[in-house]
């Protein structure tokens, strides 16, 4: 949890079986008249703001997806129970050259942020489903590790053509990412002869967002302070405070420090614990014994 | 100016506000039509700072101004801060400056 806090996704590799990735390709191939197939499409379009539990029935295929012991289980641990269901969303990405083949050009998709400003404490997550095995040439999703925090308005950052440190889907078949709604992204141009699909739903929560995840592997270590700049060991990468004050390529000097902050924040939310820090960062700013003495005599 | 010039704009977002900070993020605009930058294009920035832009011929002509921090909003993060933009101009391919 302290990874999504601080990178903004889950990744899940070939969580969902062959088996149903084959049906679904088959239903997207029917739904999108790429071939013919001798049943109609059964994709359903379902309302927003309906009950997860209740967009699918388990006889359907997303039904069965969505009922995945381990996909629900990531699900609950981001958005709890009953997340409601914001929209779902199949990107069809041909070749490039039978596009070009058309007179038109093949154009990356330009970096965005999903929905629009968005100034919540809640977060939705959006669920990317690749049901086909993803390759370097396939153009797969591109997206930016640690700007799920960034407050910005869609396609604003458009001009942003690169980003260090960014990354481009490569994935087995079955692949899922449970991104932070607030994660930077966009779709790269398909220089394979397949075509690419991309399935993509979003869930808003209905339950305060507080330990939803199994935090048995918390320990003191965790939590307590520990020495900062000056240290006599390597600090462990593993620790909860290590991961959320680990900087991102593209991090700029000063605002990197603030992202160290607003993650801390994030994960003081998560946990419930409004006197959780990392590396001192938030606890320097909180420290004001004037205040607390004014407080005290108020 | 002749009109066999065309203008190319380099944008280099940097690390922080001196121009010879590293390179965070990056676009390229080609205005001759030879290349076509698209998004994710590239791995690698085509200058490791601004500084190298400009050894490299480019002529700054815009440059983020710092800007106070507005109370109560100190902590938000947004768009990029360091954002300096570089010309060329070149002649179209094919073209011969007199």
């Amino acid at each position: 949890m302290a990874n999504f806090a601080s990178r903004g996704f889950v990744r899940l590799d070939a969580v969902v079986p062959k088996s149903l990735n084959a049906q679904f390709l088959d239903e997207l191939e029917r739904t999108f008249g790429v071939r013919d197939a001798a049943n109609g499409s059964t994709m359903p379009a379902v309302a927003a703001g309906t009950d997860i539990d209740q967009a699918f029935s388990p006889d359907q295929i997303l039904g069965q997806i969505m009922r995945l012991p381990r996909l629900k289980g990531a699900i609950e641990s981001l958005v709890g129970p009953g997340s409601l269901l914001d929209h779902h969303f199949v990107h069809v990405l041909p070749p490039a050259s039978k596009i070009e083949a058309t007179g038109r050009s093949a154009n990356a998709q330009h970096l965005h942020q999903d929905s629009t400003i968005d100034v919540r404490k809640a977060f939705d997550i959006q669920l990317f489903y690749y049901p086909q095995e993803i390759t370097e040439d396939m153009g797969g999703t591109r997206y930016l590790p640690g700007s799920h925090l960034r407050i910005v308005n869609e396609a604003a950052i458009a001009r942003y053509q690169n980003v260090r440190g960014q990354q481009h889907v490569e994935c087995p078949a079955g692949t899922v990412f449970l991104m932070h709604h607030g994660i930077w992204h966009g779709g790269s141009i398909n220089r394979s002869e397949r075509t690419r699909y991309l399935y993509k739903l979003r869930l808003n929560p209905t339950v305060s967002q507080v330990r939803l995840w199994d935090t048995t592997d918390l320990n003191d270590e965790d939590v307590a302070q520990r020495p900062i700049f000056f240290v006599r060991e390597a600090q462990d990468p593993a620790n909860v405070q290590s991961i959320l004050t680990k900087g991102e390529p593209w991090f700029e000097m000063d605002t990197g420090r603030i992202e160290y902050i607003n993650r801390i924040r994030f994960f003081r939310r998560l946990l419930g614990d409004r006197t959780f820090d990392a590396n001192y960062w938030v606890s320097r700013l909180e420290c004001e014994p004037d205040t607390i003495v004014d407080n005290l005599n108020s | 100016m002749s009109n066999s010039l065309r203008q190319q704009v380099l944008v280099l977002y940097l690390a922080n506000s001196a121009l010879d900070s590293p390179v965070t993020a990056w676009a390229r605009y080609d205005g001759t039509g030879t290349t076509r930058h698209q998004a994710g294009g590239d791995e690698e920035p085509p200058y490791a700072t601004g500084l190298a832009a400009l050894q490299d011929g480019w002529r700054l002509i815009q440059a983020s101004p710092l800007i106070d921090h507005k109370s109560g909003d100190e902590f938000r993060t947004g768009y990029f801060k360091y954002e300096f933009f570089f010309e060329k101009l070149v002649p179209l391919p094919g073209e011969d400056l007199d």
